[in-house]
């Protein structure tokens, strides 16, 4: 899957999650740039990212991811060994 | 709401769960407004965002109070002063086995494994004791759920040492305390975590990471089981079934195949899988489920067919059968009149996704996804249409009164007169201060009248005893009884005196015994009491909800007086007592046996 496909299908994902049609997520994106990003709906949106790409972040992955941009490497990651 | 109802897309909810709840509050109205406490040994957060969604679509508009992570204990024994304030209706208590502080080790004695459950059990038992003088309020308490491994294997359920040993110990006594405490509710994690799948139900990660006892996944199954119990607490539970016969009572349809072509009973699997269905239809009448039949057929096939040798199921056990080519929303409907019942108050049940789809359509009545008919026990008994809260001797002989109600309309029909047709009933009432014996049914139904209720105030079982014991009140309870049989408890009044006037809090009575006279009878009763009280006014108010329209101008009917009418359509009635108050009733015997 490419980084842009990727992008599409997670920005769809913050929008559910938040509820909020105008959210788009980059790289660069972390909590503190998107309003109500605390962190009892990161849990939520961890789930749903989990659910959106059928993957599971491991507690390493969890603990350190920085940014949007680990996330969606770490998206890529494990859906690249499907075909 | 159908994404709400079991079996539901856990995923889906919780990925919505805003967009959901604004659906629900737009689409919603006549919502109950409770306060819940809920008092986590984890965090809650989602659980409680979860619980709203359900609760909202049982008519239910919750307000919560969320106890600091894992502060359950603290909150309630140090009287954390923003509990104290609010106040809540409801206390749910959710802990898990991450909140069992020790557990046996391997060197330890019997005597010291008890010890230690008895330790671990008093910390509870302290909480709940506290609660009940404090709060006297319901209290929803998870038992525990086994843990997510096992050192001594399957020897951990016999062993004494083992944790699964140890937590079917403790549940055992969280159970018995149940046993023994009114207003004290069990939620059985223990049965929706092996129903779910231990494995799913948690996951370290979620603890570790976030201190979630559950997997964000399980939440909802949590939250829809605990909305269960609140809604059956505040007597919104579902109170009838209406069946479809063909392919959802037995297999095959009875107008072609005849009824010796239709699959029931033990000759074969398909019969017998449909005999197991009607088993678990037929023990539904002893929790006080009404059963009917709702089917596209000739009456006479579907008579033959529910007379069938192997059936379990006979005409009798229905109280109406409605087989005929109408639609089937319309029979539901005329069903629901005649039964005073209220369309919501059923659970339509039919294979047929296409009828499903009609009546929910057409009328606020659910009907569930019933899948295949191996799947039938497990798709209602899950949904917990009719959670047990409160049993009383009432739900036992429900369909046994809705019965007699049938016998008695028939007689009705064969009088001329309405008075004759009273006189004929033969009726004797009692009408007396609240008794101990009754606190339970007035409880009741204070919560479940929605239509001859003038204010539709509740009270928990602990209000109406405070009510009984104080002196600031007049309240009485009026039990009907006939020739037929005993009506029970069946209305209630309860005014709150305020110098020589009395001000009426509540005034409800139960549908079955519409147009008996029952009404004039507690009027009097009332007036005697009140005047014997030294009261010269009574003031009676009604306030208008979506269902109690049939009373708008009940205290006209008793000859109060309209004094004042809101723009919501709130109306304050008075009247006043006089020496020449001659007594309403005519049929009914009241007190006689004194």
């Amino acid at each position: 899957m490419s980084r842009e496909e990727v992008y599409t299908r997670l920005n769809e994902v913050f929008r559910d999650v938040f509820d909020r049609d105008d959210i788009t997520v980059g790289d660069e994106t972390t909590a503190a740039d998107i309003d109500g990003w605390d962190s009892l709906i990161h849990i939520t949106l961890m789930d749903a990212v989990e659910e959106e790409f059928d993957i599971r972040f491991d507690m390493k992955t969890v603990v350190k991811m920085k940014n949007v941009g680990e996330m969606v490497d770490f998206i890529i990651r494990g859906t690249a060994t499907r075909s | 709401m159908q994404e709400l109802q079991y079996p539901f897309d856990s995923r889906y909810i919780i990925k919505k769960k805003k967009s959901i709840k604004r659906q629900l509050l737009e689409q919603g109205s006549g919502f109950i407004d409770k306060r819940i406490a809920v008092l986590g040994g984890s965090t809650t957060h989602d659980i409680i965002m979860i619980l709203e969604l359900f609760l909202l679509d049982q008519g239910i508009r919750p307000q919560f109070y969320e106890s600091e992570y894992a502060r359950y204990w603290e909150d309630v024994m140090f009287d954390n002063p923003e509990l104290v304030e609010f106040k809540p209706d409801i206390i749910y208590i959710h802990t898990s086995n991450r909140n069992i502080r020790q557990y046996p080790t391997l060197s330890m004695s019997a005597d010291e494994t008890e010890e230690l459950l008895k330790a671990d059990y008093d910390h509870y038992l302290k909480m709940w004791g506290k609660i009940e003088s404090s709060y006297k309020c319901p209290v929803i308490q998870n038992n525990f759920e086994y843990p997510f491994y096992r050192l001594l294997g399957n020897a951990d359920a016999t062993d004494i040492h083992g944790r699964v040993n140890y937590i079917n110990r403790l549940n055992s006594r969280f159970a018995e305390y149940a046993g023994k405490h009114k207003d004290f509710f069990i939620q059985d994690i223990n049965y929706l975590s092996a129903c779910y799948g231990l494995d799913k139900w948690s996951d370290p990660l979620y603890w570790h990471m976030y201190k979630y006892a559950l997997s964000m996944e399980a939440i909802p199954t949590l939250a829809f089981s605990v909305s269960n119990m609140i809604k059956s607490i505040y007597g919104k539970n579902k109170k009838a079934l209406a069946l479809d016969l063909d392919n959802t009572l037995w297999g095959g349809i009875v107008g072609d195949d005849g009824v010796d072509g239709i699959e029931i009973g033990p000759e074969t699997s398909m019969g017998q899988v449909y005999s197991e269905f009607q088993e678990y239809l037929k023990m539904q009448k002893d929790i006080g489920v009404i059963l009917n039949v709702c089917s596209k057929n000739e009456e006479e096939n579907a008579i033959a067919g529910l007379n069938h040798p192997d059936g379990i199921l006979k005409p009798d056990d229905f109280i109406e059968i409605k087989a005929n080519w109408d639609p089937k929303s319309k029979n539901l409907a005329d069903m629901a009149g005649e039964l005073n019942l209220l369309p919501e108050s059923f659970v339509f049940v039919d294979d047929n996704p296409a009828e499903r789809e009609i009546v929910r359509s057409q009328l606020n009545v659910v009907s569930p996804e019933i899948g295949s008919v191996e799947d039938y026990i497990r798709i209602i008994d899950h949904s917990g249409f009719f959670e047990v809260t409160n049993l009383s001797s009432d739900d036992a002989k429900r369909n046994e009164m809705y019965k007699e109600n049938a016998k008695r309309a028939k007689l009705e029909a064969s009088f001329d007169n309405y008075g004759d047709y009273l006189t004929s009933l033969e009726m004797k009432g009692t009408i007396k201060p609240f008794e101990p014996v009754y606190m339970e049914r007035i409880a009741q139904l204070s919560n479940k009248s929605k239509q001859f209720n003038l204010t539709t105030k509740r009270y928990t079982r602990a209000e109406i005893e405070e009510t009984a014991a104080s002196d600031e009140y007049i309240d009485i309870y009026g039990k009907l009884q006939d020739k037929f049989g005993d009506n029970g408890v069946v209305s209630v009044v309860i005014g709150h005196k305020n110098g020589d006037v009395l001000d009426l809090d509540l005034w409800i009575m139960s549908c079955r015994v519409l147009k008996r006279d029952m009404e004039f009878a507690m009027m009097d009763e009332l007036v005697h009491r009140a005047r014997e009280a030294g009261i010269k006014i009574i003031h009676g108010y009604y306030y208008p909800t979506a269902k109690n329209k049939m009373v708008k101008d009940f205290y006209g009917l008793m000859g109060f007086e309209l004094i004042n009418e809101d723009s919501d359509g709130n109306r304050t009635w008075e009247f006043k007592i006089k020496d020449d108050y001659k007594d309403k009733n005519q049929y009914i015997a009241v007190n006689s046996d004194q």
